[in-house]
């Protein structure tokens, strides 16, 4: 499941030069975990915008190529050409550096939580993650292949809990999109997913039992727009990036 | 009679279109790793993976003949808008995207879909993933395959045949039993087998209206899409595995089926 | 036809696609009556209408039992009704063989033993040997057979032939023909056939019925029918030259004015007969008796063996049969300027 998203200068309503004068805009390729598409949306805005306010112009043509980290990691594995990897997790980013793709070494720009989504007003009464051992109750997790499952295993290790779950899902969308239908009553998630999907409410995970995600970052050696690439880590590093970033849920580093 | 020569063209092009269904399969075998297939194959999540989608894929067969004859039979039946529109209902599954099939399935038999709702609230049953559900999504995905062949097959059906059964006495069910499905037989062969390959090969709709457990709902080819991300060997035996079960029941069925004729 | 029991009566009417079949008929037990007609004429409509498998208007009886009745809502399906119908090219069940074929209608009726009785019919017929093969690998003479026997034994009141013989290769017809005439005599009940061949329909049926545009337009013995033709079909198939016109005491007037003088026409629209033995062809206009004589041109010159038949436009086109001499004689060409005459005895009118 890819997403592609396009903020070419041309369609954004910042671009405010003359077609005659702009000159053709680079394009900036961006792989990322699907879990940072809200918030890399915005971070990409404002990063044009940034671009707009400084020279007049958009520069960076931004593609973002969302999908999960493992897919991206096996994809660039393939020689798929990107000028930046954000993962969801060390391990991936780890098998890539393997690869001899990252230019200059990963950075940490940020931390997701676990939190277990249920239906709006949790109807079912879920308060812990004991409370997803209850008989009865339809639980979702992520497949223990994807970060997210193998988190959400871990946690339910750490608390001593035993779920049965009904599904294990490809990607972590696919547990939150059942909790928000309503065919399953609680999924283990990632705080920012809940933050973003606004149709499911979170019931927090005790820090002592919760995992704390780390999303790394880094520029590869296969793009052709270093520079650029560079401008762009350093953005989600900064203040106004990691307050983006804090806003979809993420906490900064 | 001499047949007329086939240009060079018509050749090349064959041969590319060929070699893009050669290609794909040599590479699945040439990467395959031989050496760890046995392995694979007694992996408990391969067989029951295998297991479950042959049980999957030949109960949506069945349900797909015994809902889709009928229904070919009345779009066979029907002329002017009322078939337009329900050959759109019946293909529409064969365009839409699997995914979005199985969202379509939700909202219908989920815990809160149309008709899920009512089974949920009277009998406590909930469709999504279960086998049940597995076998639902496979069915709506790959029932239009036969319903189509069957109808095209009652469409180029001589009716005098069963005309000369009526005068002959026969009334409507031994007409339909004796005459019109035996001579059916071969569109109803190659629409059963259509139906069961899509059956078999199907994963989005499937995933998401059934979710994925192992023994439960993991069939195949999620298997194959789930092992491609952790051991992509695993993936490569899968797959192959599926290839030669696939050709396997393939033959043995084309035996049974139409030796006869 | 007094003193025959009728047993088939039908007065039926069938409207699709702008083609209209308005047909009154009627068969007894013992006969065999030919619907006879050109493609089109609604023959195999008809026949599929007496067996129950068109809609109709009007009302059908079979010995004594009311098969269709719109007036009171009747309609006995096509598997209910006692008629046998055999298709043009068979229509044999592929997938069976011809015992089974024959076993059909047994089975449907629920009668024991049917493969055995199957059986007595196909060895009857001589077919023994065939008896497991199926129809694919039969001979179109013996699977034409096959169908008859299918359709008799299930023992109908009514047999229906759709073109019997015209699927078959002309080497074998004469011999299908002569079985078809054995199997029709030995058949209890009435025969129905239709054909678009007169040959088919002179050689197998006891009575011709001419169907024309959905519309019976003569009936009778095949001698009646073609001594006194009553369209241009029959007319043909009879050899002869009809025209119509009205009649005025001595002559008859055609169409575009021209007048066929003709002794004791009576008055009023007739039909008039000649036929092309009886027009005599000139070089030069002739004197003497023959009371029509008119200028022509020749149409067209078909031999058949020592026989000519010169084909000529005039005021009144015919044909006439003359011999190989004189055509040469005469210079009959197509184009050729000639004298046509016609003795007034020669023509025979006849009301229309």
């Amino acid at each position: 499941m890819l997403a592609f998203g396009w903020l070419a200068a041309c369609t954004s309503p910042l671009a405010t030069c003359a077609v005659q004068s702009c000159p053709e805009p680079k394009t900036l390729t961006i792989f990322a975990a699907s879990s940072l598409q809200p918030a890399f949306g915005k971070i990409g805005n404002q990063f044009q915008a940034n671009e707009v306010k400084a020279q007049g112009h958009v520069v960076n043509a931004l593609s973002f190529v969302f999908a999960g980290s493992q897919m991206l990691t096996q994809q660039l594995g393939e020689g798929a050409a990107a000028d930046i990897f954000a993962s969801a997790d060390i391990a991936h980013m780890t098998q890539v550096n393997a690869g001899g793709l990252v230019a200059s070494p990963p950075r940490v720009f940020a931390h997701n939580r676990l939190e277990i989504a249920v239906a709006r007003g949790n109807p079912k009464g879920i308060h812990t993650l004991a409370d997803l051992a209850r008989s009865g109750l339809v639980v979702v997790l992520a497949d223990p292949s994807v970060p997210a499952g193998k988190y959400a295993a871990q946690a339910l290790k750490t608390a001593g809990v035993t779920v049965k779950p009904a599904s294990l899902e490809q990607q972590v969308t696919g547990v939150l999109s059942k909790v928000a239908f309503g065919e399953a009553d609680a999924g283990i998630v990632y705080v920012s997913d809940i933050i973003t999907s606004r149709q499911v409410d979170g019931v927090a995970i005790p820090n002592d039992q919760n995992v704390i995600a780390e999303y790394p970052i880094a520029v590869l050696n296969t793009g052709h727009n270093q520079a650029a690439a560079k401008d762009f880590v350093d953005f989600v590093l900064s203040a106004d990036g990691q307050s983006l970033l804090k806003a979809a849920g993420f906490e900064g580093v | 009679m001499r047949r007329a020569r086939t240009p060079a063209a018509i050749g090349l092009l064959a041969g590319l279109g060929l070699l893009l269904f050669v290609l794909p399969l040599a590479g699945l075998i040439l990467r395959a790793p031989w050496s760890q297939a046995l392995a694979e194959l007694t992996d408990p999540t391969t067989t029951m993976a295998l297991g479950l989608s042959i049980f999957c894929s030949l109960t949506a067969t069945a349900i797909a003949l015994v809902l889709g004859i009928p229904l070919a039979m009345i779009l066979a039946r029907t002329r002017g808008t009322v078939r337009n529109v329900l050959r759109a209902l019946t293909t529409l599954p064969m365009v839409l995207p699997p995914v979005v099939g199985g969202v379509a399935l939700w909202l219908a038999f989920g815990r809160r879909g149309i008709a899920g709702s009512l089974l949920y609230q009277a009998f406590g049953i909930q469709i999504p993933f279960t086998t049940t559900a597995a076998v639902m999504a496979e069915t709506f995905v790959a029932m239009p395959f036969l319903v189509i062949a069957v109808e095209a097959g009652l469409r180029s059906l001589d009716h005098r045949y069963e005309e000369a059964a009526r005068s002959l006495g026969a009334g409507y069910w031994r007409v339909l039993t004796r005459v019109t499905l035996p001579l059916l037989r071969p569109a109803i062969f190659s629409g059963a087998v259509l139906c069961w390959a899509r059956a078999l090969g199907e994963f989005g709709a499937t995933i998401t209206f059934a979710g994925n457990f192992p023994g439960r709902t993991q069939t195949v080819p999620i298997a194959v899409y789930l092992a491609l991300e952790t051991k992509p060997e695993a993936a490569i035996t899968l797959s192959l595995i599926l290839l030669v079960v696939s050709v396997a029941i393939l033959v043995g069925m084309r035996d049974r089926w139409l030796g006869a004729l | 036809m007094v003193g025959r029991a009728v047993t088939l009566e039908a007065a039926i009417r069938i409207k699709r696609n702008g083609f209209t079949l308005d047909v009154a008929l009627s068969a007894a037990v013992g006969e065999t009556v030919a619907v006879l007609g050109p493609n089109g004429a609604g023959k195999t409509t008809l026949l599929r209408a007496l067996a129950g498998l068109e809609d109709v208007e009007g009302r059908v009886t079979l010995d004594g039992e009311v098969l269709d009745d719109t007036s009171r809502g009747v309609h006995v399906p096509a598997e209910k009704r006692r008629a046998g119908l055999v298709f043009q090219d068979h229509v044999l069940f592929p997938h069976l063989s011809v015992i089974e074929n024959v076993a059909f209608g047994l089975r449907a009726q629920r009668q024991p033993r049917a493969a055995d009785v199957a059986r007595k019919w196909i060895d009857e017929a001589g077919l023994g040997d065939r008896a497991e093969a199926l129809p694919r690998e039969l001979s179109g003479g013996q699977a034409q057979r096959v169908a008859l026997l299918r359709a008799l034994a299930t023992g109908p009141k009514l047999l229906l032939l759709d073109e019997p013989l015209s699927s078959l290769d002309v080497s074998i017809r004469a011999e299908v023909r002569r079985e078809l005439t054995r199997q029709l005599a030995s058949f209890n009940g009435v025969r129905l056939l239709v054909t678009h061949d007169p040959l088919e329909a002179m050689a197998l049926a006891d009575r011709l019925v001419v169907l024309e545009h959905g519309l019976v337009v003569q009936s009778g013995t095949p001698g009646e029918v073609t001594a006194r033709p009553r369209s241009r079909f029959v007319a043909d198939l009879a050899g002869v030259n009809l025209l119509r016109g009205e009649a005025h005491g001595d002559h008859v007037t055609l169409s575009g004015d021209a007048s066929l003088a003709a002794p004791d026409a009576g008055e009023g629209d007739v039909f008039a007969v000649i036929h092309p033995r009886a027009v005599a062809l000139y070089r030069t206009r002739p004197d003497g008796t023959p009371r029509n004589v008119w200028q022509g041109q020749v149409d067209s010159v078909d031999l058949y063996g020592e026989r000519v038949r010169v084909r000529v436009s005039a005021p009144v086109p015919l044909v006439a049969e003359v011999t190989r001499a004189a055509v040469s004689e005469l210079g009959l060409n197509p184009g050729a300027s000639v004298w046509i005459a016609v003795k007034a005895t020669e023509v025979s009118v006849y009301p229309a």
